[in-house]
């Protein structure tokens, strides 16, 4: 099979899977990730401040994160 | 020859420069990256200092965050580092200790149509020898019931670097990043997120100041050449994050990232976390991290001769080093029912102890002992934010 059909074929099965996905915590369920204590970055001036610090004495850099976190309920 | 008087004088801003303004991207990112729903309004003031190593920087960072109607957000944020040095590259180097501020402005737009949300942001840094800016496009998506948020970011930007003793001397960098994020809704009470970042860089990558060293024929003496860095660099990080709410109303977090780059640095880090609500309106959080890093190929604390290589660092940041973090934050709702136009309030303090020992950084304070025998360098920061935030 060649790659292109193996890509289709890839891809075909990965939108059929999407399609059959629950959510399997329903919006009721979702009172603990709403806390704000279940933030993945509570305070952002803060933690861009840290970010900053760390980034100034390391090497590493990237991937640092900060995308919310919380319910994700409108 | 001993070092010039004035070479280090900035060794450290350069850094500062890069490591901020790849902060204050994901601030905006981190602001405007929650896919499904807007940021809440707020505003946040917040004064830092850094004390460690002959160094201190203090200054306030202030931001704002505002929507406009159901689908436009603004922000915009101020940031100052007020420098004064006299780090270990500093004293070591024969200078006296200096002091400059770096000023910072960066703004957002944030729109969100449906369940997708689209950023666009702008920074600009300055400061006497270096001046960067930063553009920033990133979009966010909620799928699958908002279980999971997927998000792309891309950052240009484009920096000059200058030099106080030369005021012919400016250079150009570019740099890329490339974001991609994953949150996802595994159980009631956990989360989990993926991150990966690209980053390359193309320009005048070393400091024009800093120096490395080399032994002297003597044997017993060494001399200083100015650093030699590649004019590019390609680096990948990955990052794993995970939050659990526990049986009673407290959390803890944990995180591990990987990062490695085409000048042969690997570097690991870890953190483990833990929040908890109190009585009467406090929060009390505690972590630890631990970061470890191996040194850059070109890297040498020591090297054999003058011009050993085409390549030459002796920057600590590029050497082999681990560090020790212990952080504790106490956090008091002053304001949790509202009061007139402010729904929340809190005002917050936060204490870092940072413990950085060298493997390959040796303490050239010390110059009773024959090149390459004396002490490893170690020391230990100070690191406190006073803040307060409010929503409204």
């Amino acid at each position: 099979m060649c790659l292109r059909a193996r890509c289709l074929l890839l891809t075909a099965l990965l939108l059929a899977g999407c399609s059959s996905i629950e959510p399997w915590v329903k919006p009721y369920e979702r009172a603990h990730l709403a806390d704000p204590i279940m933030s993945f970055d509570r305070d952002p001036v803060s933690g861009a401040y840290m970010t900053h610090v760390y980034q100034a004495r390391e090497a590493a850099r990237g991937a640092e994160g900060g995308h919310g976190g919380g319910c994700g309920c409108n | 020859m001993a070092p010039r008087a004035d070479t280090v004088v900035a060794v450290a801003v350069t850094r500062q420069v890069t490591g901020w303004l790849a902060g204050s991207a994901l601030l905006c990112c981190s602001l405007l990256i929650r896919a499904g729903v807007l940021p809440e309004d707020r505003a946040d003031a917040l004064y830092h200092s850094y004390e460690g190593g002959g160094v201190e920087i203090t200054g306030p960072s202030l931001m704002v965050l505002k929507k406009f109607g159901q689908n436009v957000a603004v922000s915009g944020n101020y940031y100052v580092d007020s420098i004064s040095s006299a780090s270990i590259d500093v004293v070591t180097s024969g200078a006296s200790a200096y002091s400059e501020d770096r000023t910072e402005f960066s703004g957002g737009v944030d729109y969100m149509h449906n369940n997708s949300i689209m950023s666009l942001s702008y920074t600009n840094s300055s400061e006497d020898d270096y001046d960067a800016n930063t553009a920033s496009f990133g979009i966010s998506m909620d799928m699958f019931g908002n279980m999971t948020t997927v998000s792309m970011g891309y950052s240009r930007g484009w920096d000059t670097v200058m030099n106080n003793q030369d005021s012919s001397f400016s250079r150009d960098l570019d740099r890329q990043n490339y974001k991609l994020g994953l949150t996802q809704v595994i159980t009631k009470d956990m989360l989990l997120e993926l991150n990966y970042e690209g980053i390359t860089d193309e320009g005048f990558l070393n400091n024009p100041y800093r120096s490395v060293r080399f032994l002297n024929p003597d044997g017993v003496s060494y001399g200083t050449e100015a650093e030699r860095y590649p004019n590019t660099r390609t680096s990948n990080a990955v990052a794993i994050r995970s939050l659990y709410y526990l049986p009673y109303r407290a959390a803890v977090s944990g995180e591990y990232r990987f990062f490695d780059d085409t000048w042969g640095i690997d570097a690991h880090n870890v953190k483990i976390g833990y929040i908890h609500p109190l009585q009467g309106g406090w929060t009390l959080e505690g972590s630890y991290r631990y970061y470890t890093q191996k040194a850059a190929d070109f890297y040498s604390d020591l090297f054999p001769y003058q011009n050993a290589q085409n390549f030459l660092a002796r920057d600590k940041e590029l050497s082999e080093f681990s560090s020790h973090t212990f952080g504790v934050k106490l956090s008091y709702d002053f304001i949790e029912n509202g009061w007139r136009s402010i729904d929340k309030g809190t005002i917050n303090v936060a204490w870092d102890h940072i413990l950085f020992d060298y493997e390959d950084f040796r303490d050239l304070r010390v110059t009773t002992a024959l090149p390459g025998e004396e002490p490893l360098y170690s020391f230990s920061a100070d690191v406190l934010q006073l803040y307060v935030s409010v929503w409204f």
